[in-house]
């Protein structure tokens, strides 16, 4: 087998090692910074962006607090609004009512004296009423003309007689 | 039909002479240098575009940078870091030595034992030096463990010298004898083909496959070759 013929050994090795310096020597300066590089250029954009994405993260769920803070209190604000408004509809609407109710009151008192003033200007009309009709009554059954006054006191005995 | 063997013939381009030292340049050199060039271009050349989102040949290129950092970072730990450079290429290296030696008419570099064992020699020297650098005299300790009886001493330490020493022979004999019988194979199946006239196509479908699996041998001995390259230099740093 030619792998055993001592006779290229040394050019065999001379040009192993020359070439696998000159190999050495290109890759170490030239080839592997550069992979290096675009891979640490890769890796720091990677971090870049999750970094950024942590960032934007953040002002992301600040905003939503900040939003959130402000419906709560906005939610406050308007319950207390309700809240007062109710109060003040309820008094108004009580304050009337008792207006309302006074005037009412007035006015049943009013109607009431006033039926009570009629009724007794009726019941002296039906005296008088009553009067007259005993005393023509009387006249023409008797002929005779009664007295006004007498007829009168008759008619109201009778009344009280009646009641 | 020709000598399966001959494949590997070293055949001088250039005659070269430096102080009665034979460095002719020679088929199998002049693949060592394509093989360069090609590593360099295809390292250099598919990444030009820094592209955020790769591309197929820059995909290819980050894949064999990742495959190597990683194979560092888990066997030999952070203080790896400093030789990623020299495994690096060490890697390339074997990987396209193998590869262009599957393309006809070219010549297998890794398939010469010299080759891979002048390669093996430069991993076992170096791992050794920066051994004693780092642990000084203590690095003898690798050849007697820690909390062993004294008295087996006698055996243990003939025991580990053996196998120390027998580490550039196992790297160096391991990827030469994958390449060259490979290749033999190869040459075998193709010499059916042409003797057994219309039934070759049986050994044609099997070269087919052979080819295939050639195509992995050549991956993985590459793979092999540095990943063992790994653990020797995770014991010259952490001893065991």
């Amino acid at each position: 087998m030619p792998q055993f013929d001592p006779t290229f050994f040394t050019t065999q090795l001379f040009w192993l090692y020359v070439t696998f310096v000159v190999l050495y020597v290109l890759l170490s300066t030239i080839a592997m910074p550069k992979i290096g590089e675009v891979l640490e250029e890769r890796q720091r954009k990677i971090d870049d962006n999750l970094d950024k994405a942590a960032a934007l993260k953040t002002d992301a769920e600040a905003a939503i607090a900040l939003y959130e803070k402000a419906l709560a209190s906005s939610r406050a604000e308007a319950q207390q609004i309700l809240r007062t408004s109710g109060e003040a509809l309820a008094k108004q609407a009580e304050q009337r009512q008792k207006e309302l109710g006074e005037r009412l009151a007035a006015q049943i008192k009013a109607g009431e004296a006033r039926i009570m003033a009629a009724k007794d200007q009726a019941l002296a009309h039906v005296r008088e009423v009553a009067a007259d009709v005993a005393k023509s009554a009387s006249t023409r059954l008797t002929g005779v003309v009664l007295d006004d006054a007498k007829v009168s006191a008759a008619v109201a005995v009778a009344l009280e007689e009646r009641r | 039909m020709a000598n399966p063997v001959e494949q590997f013939k070293i055949e001088p381009l250039v005659p070269l002479d430096i102080g009665g030292v034979n460095v002719s340049f020679t088929n199998s050199a002049l693949v060592m240098v394509v093989s360069v060039c090609l590593v360099t271009a295809f390292l250099t050349l598919s990444v030009r575009g820094r592209a955020l989102v790769p591309g197929r040949w820059q995909s290819m290129a980050e894949v064999f940078y990742e495959f190597v950092a990683n194979m560092i970072r888990d066997n030999v730990g952070s203080q790896g870091r400093k030789y990623f450079p020299f495994i690096f290429t060490l890697f390339m290296f074997v990987l396209f030595g193998n590869l262009l030696g599957m393309v006809p008419y070219t010549f297998a570099y890794t398939s010469h034992i010299i080759v891979t064992f002048g390669l093996a020699i430069i991993v076992f020297v170096g791992v050794t030096i920066i051994g004693f650098a780092r642990h000084g005299l203590h690095y003898l300790r690798m050849f007697f463990p820690q909390g062993a009886p004294l008295a087996t001493a006698v055996i243990l330490v003939p025991i580990e010298l053996i196998s120390y020493c027998s580490r550039p022979f196992s790297l160096a004999i391991r990827l030469f004898a994958n390449m060259t019988v490979g290749h033999i194979i190869l040459k075998v199946m193709a010499g059916f083909i042409v003797a057994l006239g219309v039934f070759g196509i049986l050994p044609m479908a099997f070269l087919g496959a052979v080819t295939v699996l050639e195509f992995g041998i050549a991956l993985l001995q590459a793979y092999v070759f540095t990943i063992l390259s790994c653990i020797y230099l995770h014991d010259a740093i952490h001893m065991h």
